[in-house]
């Protein structure tokens, strides 16, 4: 069976079979779906790519109150040979004590080899959890796979890459969405769905309520072009300039940490190594200097371009193309321009 | 819930956040030999607790940390901020002590108390390793609730909410205690140790264990084959104007 999927594999993936590894056909991993309001979220899309990397075959696991149009979705991707669902209203809201009891429920019943997904806020919350209930130590905020148990991973705020090796029976990893391409839709009818076998409810944990941030922009996460305001921008209604020039470009919002602690805008837009990690085609710095902790959340960006006052701002080290001109007048003039 | 309200806050010592790191000339490691301080978001871990023993006088706070000698400078600055006493949990490596292994050692230290805690304040992540795990391993060794990412925390009794940052906002959740709570940016804006607060911390007791003391194996279970610096950049073009600028983008860079 898992030899069948293997081979499978790799007729589809045709040249790209390079990334295959000999001894992959061992690989039984389980994907993590994070999804909401029934879009399958793209760090999970990514995570996926990365699991094929894996080679065997990938299992898909939809935890949610109405988990049935998801996993019909996730389904349709190549590789995913089999989607397990389990419904209930708790997965919903992804609460860590709740969605790691399903977890270990489905690894007693699977075995999986590696349990993957991305390093979000309900990956980096839940994966952990459950690995140490199996006594078994993640990896976080993989780059890149190098084998079945060799991984690539930033530290010190990507200043170092350090390359890990796990020895454990089963790999937890969380995965950097900008490292791996998002796998496309379509073309898999192979896939079965079940259930996953029933957990434990834990309850200790009730969710109050949320407050997400409303923007008809794109995700700042996945954008293909982001501009950022930082500490430069001297308040929040500056920002309009900022929105003006991110609406001409359909670029996303984001932010330096001092903007976010200014009040400026809200945190869930900051850039950097405690915020969202971007690497779009295009990152336009505005008003920002360019801390170490800025660096490590946009330096993978394809072209870099930076637009300070302050020709010796450390941005400008970084920038493909750099601008020494006043925020003020240079933004309204791009806006206008393009 | 104990009376007094009884919080652990683990605390790691870690290459200043100023400053730019090396990767070693065997790039194994990076170079060590700089300049250290208390881990950012563990500064924040200390202040919330020392708030809560602010508001509520019957609280003990307790900082811990694991790792090599100097790791009690740390610990120091901990006691400085407010905490009541430290506990030191000496390895000999800091460069092998992995999240696995010192959630398994702070659950080991509370679960040897006499005196439970009722709740955990952690950092969300440490600068050095950013793994992001330590508090959610905890919480699950000990099999308590854990809210990560505070960016608020609200007590009321044994009952905590707590508000958390996410992908795209905020969310709240309410637990019980014990509980585990990581801190994130947001939490609070820690305070300077005073001087004199600084001379008080030198008198304040500091207990120093082994891993040994706690049956704890901390062997590293991640085997780090190399590191390596990351690729440089080709920055540093500056161009003229902003007619410059969009044409660089459109032909030569071709991303607008």
């Amino acid at each position: 069976m898992l030899s069948t999927t293997a081979s499978r594999f790799l007729r589809q993936t045709g040249v790209t079979a390079q990334r295959f590894y000999a001894s992959s056909a061992g690989a039984n991993t389980l994907l993590f779906v994070e999804h909401k309001d029934g879009v399958i979220s793209n760090a999970t899309l990514n995570a996926l790519t990365a699991a094929k990397q894996l080679g065997g075959s990938v299992t898909a696991l939809v935890a949610g109150d109405a988990p049935e149009a998801v996993a019909k979705s996730i389904a349709d991707y190549q590789g995913v040979s089999k989607v397990l669902t389990a419904t209930d209203a708790t997965y919903g809201k992804n609460l860590a004590e709740d969605v790691t009891s399903l977890l270990l429920a489905v690894q007693n019943k699977y075995n999986f080899t590696h349990i993957i997904g991305g390093h979000t806020a309900v990956g980096k919350n839940v994966f952990p959890r459950a690995a140490a209930l199996l006594d078994v130590a993640p990896i976080s905020d993989i780059t890149a796979v190098q084998s079945e148990d060799t991984f690539v991973r930033p530290i010190y705020a990507g200043n170092a890459i350090a390359t890990v090796k796990s020895n454990d029976a089963v790999k937890f990893v969380t995965v950097r969405g900008t490292a791996f391409e998002a796998a496309q839709s379509g073309g898999n009818a192979d896939a079965t769905v079940e259930a996953a076998p029933e957990a434990e409810k834990v309850g200790t944990t009730q969710w109050v309520g949320e407050e997400i941030q409303k923007s008809d922009r794109p995700d700042l996460g996945s954008a293909s072009r982001v501009i950022s305001g930082g500490r430069g921008m001297k308040n929040g209604e500056n920002f309009q300039l900022l929105y003006a020039m991110a609406d001409k470009m359909n670029a996303a919002v984001g932010a330096s940490r001092a903007a976010v602690d200014a009040g400026f805008v809200d945190n869930s837009l900051q850039v950097g190594q405690t915020g969202k990690i971007v690497a779009p085609e295009l990152y336009i710095a505005v008003g920002i200097s360019g801390a170490i902790q800025h660096l490590a959340g946009m330096k993978d960006s394809k072209t870099i371009v930076a637009i300070n006052k302050d020709a010796d701002a450390p941005i400008f080290q970084v920038a493909d193309y750099g601008l020494v001109e006043d925020l003020f007048k240079a933004v309204p003039e791009i806006t206008e321009k393009l | 819930m104990s009376n007094p309200l009884r919080i652990f806050v683990p605390v790691k010592r870690v290459i200043d956040f100023a400053v730019k790191v090396r990767v070693n000339p065997a790039k194994t490691d990076v170079d060590r030999s700089v300049k250290h301080s208390m881990n950012p978001f563990d500064e924040i871990a200390v202040e919330e607790a020392v708030r809560i023993k602010e508001k509520n006088k019957a609280t003990e706070v307790v900082a811990i940390s694991c790792g090599s000698a100097k790791a009690q400078e740390t610990l120091r600055t901990a006691l400085a901020m407010g905490a009541d006493s430290a506990v030191h949990v000496e390895v000999k490596d800091d460069a092998t002590l992995q999240p696995l292994a010192v959630a398994k050692l702070l659950k080991a230290y509370a679960d040897k108390q006499e005196k439970k805690p009722d709740l955990f304040i952690l950092g969300k992540q440490a600068i050095d390793d950013d793994a992001n795990q330590t508090g959610q391993m905890l919480a699950g060794l000990l099999n308590w609730s854990q809210t990560t990412f505070a960016s608020k925390v609200e007590i009321e009794g044994e009952s905590l909410k707590v508000t958390r940052e996410i992908d795209g906002g905020l969310e709240t959740l309410q637990t019980k205690m014990p509980a585990i709570i990581t801190t994130d940016l947001r939490l609070n804006e820690p305070r300077y140790a005073s001087l004199p607060n600084i001379m008080k911390a030198k008198k304040k007791p500091l207990t120093k264990i082994t891993p040994e003391d706690l049956g704890v194996d901390i062997s590293p279970r991640i085997e780090t084959l190399k590191v390596e610096e990351p690729a440089k950049r080709q920055g540093g073009r500056t161009v003229e104007n902003v007619d410059e600028l969009l044409d660089k983008l459109k032909n030569e860079a071709k991303v607008l």
